[in-house]
């Protein structure tokens, strides 16, 4: 008998694919992995916490309110808004040696620098020195866009114009002389910021880029005069303005003020009597919001910070009891055995 | 006076009354009335308004005319349009009252329920008919009129030519109306709302590009698919309309293209030629005027069909001359979608003609056996029937869609609640603290804060839009098709025998399979193979068939047993196969009575001939015919042509012509068919075939031994589920029968009670007969039906089969198909003829089941869909002790399926576990399917492969169709197709269930992914005044659907597969899951809701505990805003990477690339867009410059990323594993025994079972009057129908008997309700 040769022109493909028999790893969420898992996160959790939890103990902060809500505060003659260059001071003593590097740290609290409309008001473009947006700037930037006499700001914007604008002054009390701790107040911004982001109108002198145009109202000197000692830390690129520019995600933030690294007080801040010289120009009090200073020196994991270590301890220590919780119904309960 | 009315009414008016919007209705009436004049009017009752009055538009056919085949009057045509008035009327009654002037004969009403399927609003279809309704004023064509030749006449008409369009735009319509279509959907729409709020910068929260992106790159995905669907389209138009015929103009035959066809030429068609358009066949080639054509492209039956022109054209041959002179005027119906309806009159002369489908040669019909006919076109290009069933078929939506819809809806709610909780935060934290602040921030000019919380509220619509996303509903698509696409692909489901590869039709209800609870499966041709072997026979008393072996056992035939070797004759069909070598002996041998017995096969039939490349074929009425004339070709008796008196048979070889004297033909009364022959030795014999029963009560008495024996082995035939015929035959005097024919000349052109006198004539002569024997036919069954079913029934899936067969053949296969079976507690059948009857035994089943059981079924009333406009009642599951069973016939059910009585019915029914409606029609399948999915609200399938299962297939939520030898129908409007019933098993258990766990899963995770998304924006408001700044980086907005996340989900939901195909066979339990809607249902989905509102929490609150107070590690402060966006995006992404390994049972290759590689690319997209460069080329677009590598060298991120992930998911690890030792679901124990076992489950076996029941078959005979007749005898042919009775609007010629789109089994599904031959 003749065997029938069948037309087979429509069979599919036989391969693992199309045919859903790809080679796969099934994992199961067995005991055998899940408990076992569970320790061994744990422990790892309570060790990465121990040494955040010691990390963050070795940190010495400190952190002064200077606003002059309190009577008693010497700053407190300055916190009416209509005295003008007014300068308070604040004294502290330290105990011991403040280790250094140490960073000093202006903060501000109940501060919108997240809100999106202050965030977006501001020009791209004029800060990277495109001059076109010196005449015309970013129609984001408005009310700040133009004066009264529709002369453009030059940098516009809100965030530009609320630039933080107290000055500090550390002065260590030795035998009753003032003596001047030297503060270092470069490379206090990112090195993209202050070399790609930001960047002044290649115009020298750089006063002649702003021609026709006007400083932000808040501002005591214009941007080409933030300083005039240093032409790489003046204009957009002064290191303040860098800080300033970098808005903060939270409402309550700290920005580095200055770094101080140099001379008798490399090592750190000795032990004895302070005086930080403040004048105080911002104006917090009307929004309700706080002014503070803040010392610190850091670690390997950053500034001190609390947190973190103790949520590892935490969460390492569930893990372990969830791990022994789920032995207990394991043992228990067992894998019901199949139903046949 | 005798008159009768027929009503149709169209289902589908939309096709009917093309410019008709969709909620009209078109009733057609039909009057047989030798009376001048009919008036009508059609009175409408809704059921929730007055009745209305509407004119029937009356067609005079006014003078009866002396037409060669009809003294009566043609039949008038009456049909109105009537316009519902409620769109969700369910149905009209619809009353005719039908006036004549003769007071006695006046007032006939007539009452017909119309149905009206539920109307679906949806935006598309609602414009639709807006745009009919306002935009073509068009009148509808009420007749059609043409005249033959005269194309001037024709062409003011405006009837539509022969230029078909399918293709939807052109070049310049494609991106408008594409674009109108795309933005009808609620997502696109929703997104260009979203883009217009983006253009109002005091409102604009995010970057004009977050929004574009997406939605260009959507919108163009899905415009490159519709117009490469369209330019196909296109190419197929062209290619058809370019296509030549030859057409009759200016008196000589042109070859002209088909869309150049007008209405009214007269074409010439050849052999093997397309059919160019609706053709009113005026001449053949071949005798009396018959032309053969193959429908295979309308309907998929491969065997021929007979037409035949009326003889008044018939004479005018292929004479051009007599053609172009030809100027008969035709009057017939409007363009409609009926394949198996036509009626109009053909004027010539003065003198009218009636003119039905016997007449019509289709468009897409192929012209077989036959060298020549000529046609007038009557229908062009789109009015032709086969376009105008092209219509768009009523889309199906899956439960998940439909669950998703309200999802989304309800997510819109919760989008506008969180959008209103922030905008309330702004305005409070406006009015506190941004008025204060105003000196940092001054305020826009005319914000106020309500004004300013109102603006907040847009912007964060703007932002949080994540909730809904564009790419979920693309997603779900691209799934959709991948799942549908490994059914095309599954070699296991692919049938070499046809070359057929299972298809997945519909790429859009797949995760549906996974959910099924009742299978609606049509017998034969799906359960059954629709083949009839010869199997058995007794002859004289002897049984053959059956394999013996020495002990005299039965032996078991399988594949291998030797078959019996029929070279011998070298006219045998070489597929035929019989195992019983003594009967061809015994053939040999020239056993006389055995001879008889295949001569009588051999002549007793109304099978036609066909000689194809030297290869004889048969062309039978039914497969029972068709498989008893092959028998007897094979033995010896070939059965070679027969000619109107005449028979040709070769006998052993030998050439044998019998003058055929008369054939008595086969009826469902009559149950046997006689024919009278004389052999050329001149001996007059009648040879008779038919139900044991009726052939018993006419044999003469002498046989009575004989009778016992033969009844025995119909016993034990009848056990095997075979189906059974008596054989005998008779000598006949020749003067007896000389006077005999005289009498049946006199009877048969009768005025009146032809049939009656007939009857007496046939009973007179077929009587006295001597018993042959008899023949068992094997109805075989598909192969793995009963395994299938019981597979499926162990799933939990119940099989309710709905043929239009007879009571007991349905009953048998019931049988053999392991649906009932004899330990079953009860088998109820259900067959009375009254309503009341019919009540009372389905309330004794009901308590018979359930004696303590309710009299009132429990029904759960409850709103769902949209906007909770649908009401829905469910009637809960009933249990029962026991197996019970219930038969019920057609008959019956039309009572049981009564408004008042469907409930009863429904609970009845649902106790039972297998559930056989025999003997319905496609209507009543429909009917059932509906109530079943009214009120179980559960997911139904229908299966079959017949034109009489498409009502079912189209009503079921899946419809798949059996892709068989034949119609195609079925295949046609199904969703899925494939060649075998067993396939049903893998389709659902296999590929629904992965399709439904990959679905659930796909949703359940992306609903996670992006609600912790968009949760973590809402946490921030209050940390950014409420000021719907964003969290994240704009790009990272952009790109996270599109990019981060799309291709591991998506590896996910193609690849992932709890336990393999083979353990899924193994525990059908696993299916059951998906018919609870456990994996996603309103609950899973608050839970994900939960679980993201953790997620978020943990990722907003546990990296801003961590950062908000300290530094970096080079004393810089940490907490900017860019890098605290940076680090939020990165805890989210791996959080959910995680997550989504959590979720994947089944890592193939593709996920670990997938998920790697998209975590990959995050870091190397973030790393580019945050350089030097990018910055410097795009100033104002990524802002983010140095983000990535001034905050990812700090270890407090990294670690604060490892909290953050490990908390968001050690939860869910615990929670999960704890859930599987506690309350373990059946799906975790079997993923728990294939661990274990490590070793595949065996093969799924297939054993054929033997049923040992001793039932009788009460299976005789399946087929109905054939077309033998017809080409037999030419004296039949002209004879005159005038004496058929009135009473039924039967069409006029014999060869309408046979509606060719039933022609195969047309007894076999269901007999029309009215035939004239009963």
């Amino acid at each position: 008998m003749m065997k029938e040769e069948l037309e087979t022109a429509n069979r599919p493909d036989n391969t693992a694919f199309t045919q859903q028999r790809l080679p796969a790893w099934q994992p199961m969420l067995s005991a055998g992995i899940v408990i076992p898992g569970f320790v061994l996160i744990g422990l790892a959790f309570i060790g990465i916490g121990v040494a955040l939890f010691i990390a963050s103990q070795n940190i010495t902060v400190l952190e002064r309110d200077y606003t002059g809500v309190e009577t008693v505060s010497d700053c407190y003659k300055c916190s009416n808004p209509s005295v003008k260059n007014c300068t308070c001071k604040l004294d502290f003593s330290l105990s011991n040696l403040f280790e250094g590097p140490v960073f000093f740290y202006y903060g501000l609290s109940n501060y919108f620098q997240s809100q999106r409309a202050y965030g977006a008001s501001k020009d791209e473009y004029q800060l990277s020195g495109d001059l076109d947006y010196f005449k015309t700037p970013n129609s984001a930037c408005s009310p700040y866009q133009y004066d009264a006499n529709n002369n453009p700001i030059v940098p516009c914007g809100s965030l530009a114009n609320s630039m933080f604008n107290d000055t500090f002054k550390l002065y260590q009390m030795v035998n009753g002389t003032k003596k001047l701790v030297p503060f270092d107040g470069k490379g206090i911004a990112w090195w993209t910021d202050y070399n790609i982001k930001y960047r002044n109108p290649s115009v020298t002198p750089l006063k002649n880029a702003f021609n026709g145009t006007v400083k932000p109202p808040f501002w005591s000197k214009p941007a080409y005069e933030l300083d005039t000692s240093d032409p790489s830390n003046n204009g957009f690129v002064n290191q303040d303005f860098l800080v300033w520019m970098r808005r903060a995600a939270l409402p309550d933030f700290r920005k580095l003020y200055r770094r101080i690294t140099e001379g008798d007080y490399a090592s750190g801040l000795p032990a004895g009597n302070y005086s930080l010289e403040i004048a105080y120009n911002y104006p917090v009090l009307s929004f309700g919001g706080r002014k503070k200073v803040v010392f610190s020196n850091v670690s390997w994991m950053g500034g001190k910070n609390q947190f973190l270590g103790i949520a590892y301890l935490v969460v390492g220590s569930l893990c372990v009891v969830m791990s022994m919780v789920m032995l207990i119904v394991y043992a228990k309960f067992k894998f019901p055995e199949d139903d046949k | 006076m005798k008159m009768s009315i027929t009503t149709s009414v169209s289902p589908s008016p939309q096709f009917y009354c093309r410019s008709a919007p969709a909620s009209a209705l078109c009733l057609n009436i039909q009057v047989q009335s030798s009376l001048a004049a009919v008036f009508a009017q059609a009175l409408c009752h809704y059921p929730e308004g007055d009745p209305v009055l509407f004119p029937v538009a009356a067609h005079d056919f006014a003078s009866p005319t002396p037409s060669h085949h009809t003294t009566g009057t043609p039949p008038a045509l009456l049909h109105s349009c009537l316009l519902s008035r409620s769109l969700r009327s369910p149905s009209v009654w619809v009353y005719v009252l039908v006036t004549l002037p003769f007071p006695r004969d006046s007032d006939i009403i007539l009452l017909t329920e119309v149905y009206y399927g539920s109307v679906e609003l949806n935006m598309g279809s609602l414009l639709s008919q807006l745009g009919l309704e306002c935009g073509r004023k068009e009148v509808k064509e009420e007749e059609r009129h043409l005249r033959a030749n005269d194309r001037e006449l024709n062409l003011s008409y405006k009837y539509a030519d022969n230029a078909i369009k399918t293709s939807k735009y052109n070049i310049f319509t494609f991106l408008p109306l594409n674009l109108f279509e795309q933005f009808q959907r609620l997502a696109n729409a929703y997104f260009l709302f979203l883009l217009c709020l983006q253009l109002i910068p005091e409102i604009s929260s995010l970057s004009w590009f977050t929004t574009v992106v997406p939605l260009v790159l959507v919108l163009s995905m899905t415009m490159a698919k519709d117009g490469s669907d369209d330019i196909n389209r296109q190419r197929c138009d062209r290619q058809v309309n370019n296509r030549k015929v030859e057409v009759l103009i200016d008196g000589e035959l042109r070859s002209e293209k088909w869309m150049d066809v007008q209405v009214g030429d007269i074409i010439k068609l050849e052999n093997n030629q397309f059919v160019t358009a609706d053709l009113l066949l005026l001449s053949s080639s071949e005798p009396l005027n018959l032309v053969y054509i193959e429908t295979a492209e309308l309907d998929g039956e491969t065997n021929l069909k007979v037409k035949q022109a009326l003889t008044v054209t018939g004479e005018l041959e292929d004479s051009i001359e007599k053609l172009a002179n030809f100027n008969g005027e035709v009057r017939c119906e409007p363009p409609n979608n009926r394949l198996d309806k036509f009626t109009g009159t053909l004027t010539l002369k003065g003198e009218t003609y009636s003119l039905d489908n016997e007449r019509v040669l289709l468009r897409g019909c192929t012209l077989r056996n036959t060298q020549w006919c000529f046609g007038l076109v009557v229908f062009g290009g789109p009015d032709t029937k086969l376009m105008q069933n092209c219509g768009k078929t009523t889309f199906k939506r899956t439960s998940i869609d439909r669950l998703m819809n309200v999802l989304v809806l309800s997510i819109f709610g919760f989008l506008a609640l969180m959008c209103l909780i922030l905008a309330i935060g702004n305005g409070i934290w406006e009015y506190q603290e941004g008025s204060k602040f105003a000196t940092f921030l001054p305020k826009q000019e005319g914000v106020n804060a309500p004004f300013s919380a109102f603006l907040t509220f847009w912007s964060y619509v703007i932002i949080l839009n994540t909730v809904v996303p564009i790419s979920l509903y693309v997603s779900v698509e691209i799934i959709r098709l991948g799942n549908s696409l490994y059914i095309d692909w599954d070699r296991k489901m692919y049938y070499p025998k046809s070359d057929t590869p299972a298809e997945a039709r519909t790429t859009t209800l797949n995760e549906e399979l996974g959910q099924i609870k009742y299978i609606f499966s049509d017998k034969t041709g799906t359960l059954t193979q629709n083949i009839m072997t010869f199997n058995k026979c007794s002859i004289n008393g002897k049984s053959y068939g059956e394999l013996l072996d020495f002990s005299g056992q039965r032996v078991e035939i399988h594949e291998k047993t030797e078959k019996v070797d029929f070279s011998w004759n070298n006219l045998a069909d070489p597929k035929f196969c019989f195992h019983d070598h003594s009967l061809v002996e015994v053939v040999r041998e020239g056993n006389p009575e055995v001879q008889a017995f295949f001569r009588l096969l051999a002549l007793c039939h109304t099978v036609m001939p066909e000689e194809k490349e030297g290869e004889l074929y048969y062309q039978a009425q039914s497969p029972d015919e068709g498989a008893l004339v092959t028998a007897a070709r094979n033995f010896g008796f070939v059965f070679r042509s027969r000619t109107p008196e005449s028979i040709t048979v070769v006998e052993m070889g030998e050439l044998v012509t019998y003058e055929l004297l008369a054939l008595l033909d086969f009826n469902n009364v009559r149950k046997r068919m006689s024919v009278i022959v004389r052999s050329p030795e001149g001996k007059l014999t009648l040879y008779c075939k038919g139900a044991d029963t009726i052939i018993f009560e006419r044999l003469n008495p002498s046989c009575s031994k004989l009778k016992e024996v033969t009844t025995e082995h119909l016993n034990e035939y009848a056990g095997d589920g075979l189906r059974t015929l008596a054989l005998a035959y008779k000598d006949i005097d020749p003067e007896y029968m000389e006077e005999w024919k005289l009498r049946h000349h006199e009877a048969s052109t009768a005025m009146d009670e032809r049939e009656e006198k007939l009857d007496v004539l046939y009973e007179e002569i077929e009587k006295g007969l001597l018993l042959l024997g008899s023949t068992a036919v094997e109805d075989k069954l598909q192969d793995g039906v009963p395994q299938t079913i019981e597979q499926l029934s162990k799933a939990d899936i119940k099989i309710w089969v709905l043929t239009g067969d007879k009571q007991e053949t349905a009953e048998n296969i019931g049988y053999s198909c392991n649906m009932l079976r004899e330990e079953m507690t009860e088998v109820f059948i259900v067959s009375t003829n009254t309503a009341e009857e019919v009540r009372k035994e389905l309330q004794t089943a009901r308590r018979k089941m359930r004696p303590d059981g309710p009299e009132e079924p429990t029904v759960t009333k409850s709103r769902s869909g949209l906007f909770c406009l649908l009401k829905t009642e469910t009637v809960a599951d009933e249990p029962v002790d026991g197996e019970y069973a219930m038969v019920i016939n057609g008959h019956s059910l039309a009572f049981a399926l009564e408004k008042d009585m469907e409930m009863e019915l429904l609970r009845t029914a649902c106790m039972c576990q297998t559930v056989i409606c025999c003997r319905v029609t496609p209507l009543q399948k429909a009917q059932v399917v509906e109530l079943v999915k009214k009120y179980k609200q559960a997911i139904t399938l229908a299966i079959g492969d017949g034109a009489n299962d498409v009502s079912m297939i189209k009503a079921a939520h899946i419809g798949v169709g059996i892709s068989g030898q034949e119609g195609m129908q079925a295949v046609l409007s199904s969703d899925f197709s494939f060649a075998q019933f067993r396939y049903l098993q893998r389709l659902l258990l296999v590929h629904g269930r992965w399709s439904y766990l990959r679905m659930c899963k796909f949703l359940r995770y992306f609903f996670y992914k992006n609600f912790t998304f968009t949760f973590v924006h809402f946490w921030y408001g209050f940390f950014c005044g409420f000021s719907a700044q964003t969290v994240y980086d704009e790009w990272f907005i952009t790109l996270y659907n599109l990019v981060y996340t799309a291709l591991p989900v998506l590896a996910l939901s193609l690849f992932d597969q709890d336990v393999n195909d083979r353990w899924s066979f193994q525990y059908p339990k696993l299916y059951a899951p998906g018919q609870l809607n456990q994996y996603f249902s309103k609950r899973a989905f608050v839970y994900t809701l939960l679980h993201s509102g953790y997620s978020s929490l943990v990722l907003f609150f546990i990296p801003w505990a961590a950062m908000h107070d300290t530094v970096r590690d080079d004393g810089k402060d940490i907490v900017d805003y860019q890098s605290f966006a940076l680090l939020a995006q990165t805890c989210l992404l791996i959080a959910v990477s995680i997550q989504l390994g959590l979720d994947t049972h089944y890592w193939t290759s593709v996920n670990q690339f997938f998920l790697w590689g998209s975590l990959c690319v995050y870091f190397a997209v973030i790393f580019t867009m945050y350089s030097n460069g990018m910055f410097l080329i795009f100033t104002s677009s990524f802002p983010f410059i140095g983000t990535a590598r001034n905050s990812l060298n700090q270890p407090n991120m990294w670690l604060t990323m490892l909290l953050t992930s490990i908390l968001c998911v050690l939860p869910v690890v615990a929670y999960r594993f704890l859930r599987i030792l506690l309350w373990p679901t059946i799906n975790d124990k079997v993923r728990y025994k294939v661990r274990q076992d490590k070793v595949l489950p065996p093969a799924p076996r297939r054993v054929q079972a033997r049923r040992t029941s001793t039932r009788r078959s009460g299976y005789a005979f399946s087929h109905a009057q054939g077309y033998g007749d017809l080409v037999t005898s030419g004296k039949f042919l002209r004879r005159s129908p005038k004496s058929r009775p009135a009473l039924f609007s039967q069409t006029d010629s014999p060869l309408a008997q046979t509606q060719p789109q039933f022609y195969r089994t047309i007894s076999e599904r269901e007999e029309p309700p009215l035939s004239s031959w009963d």
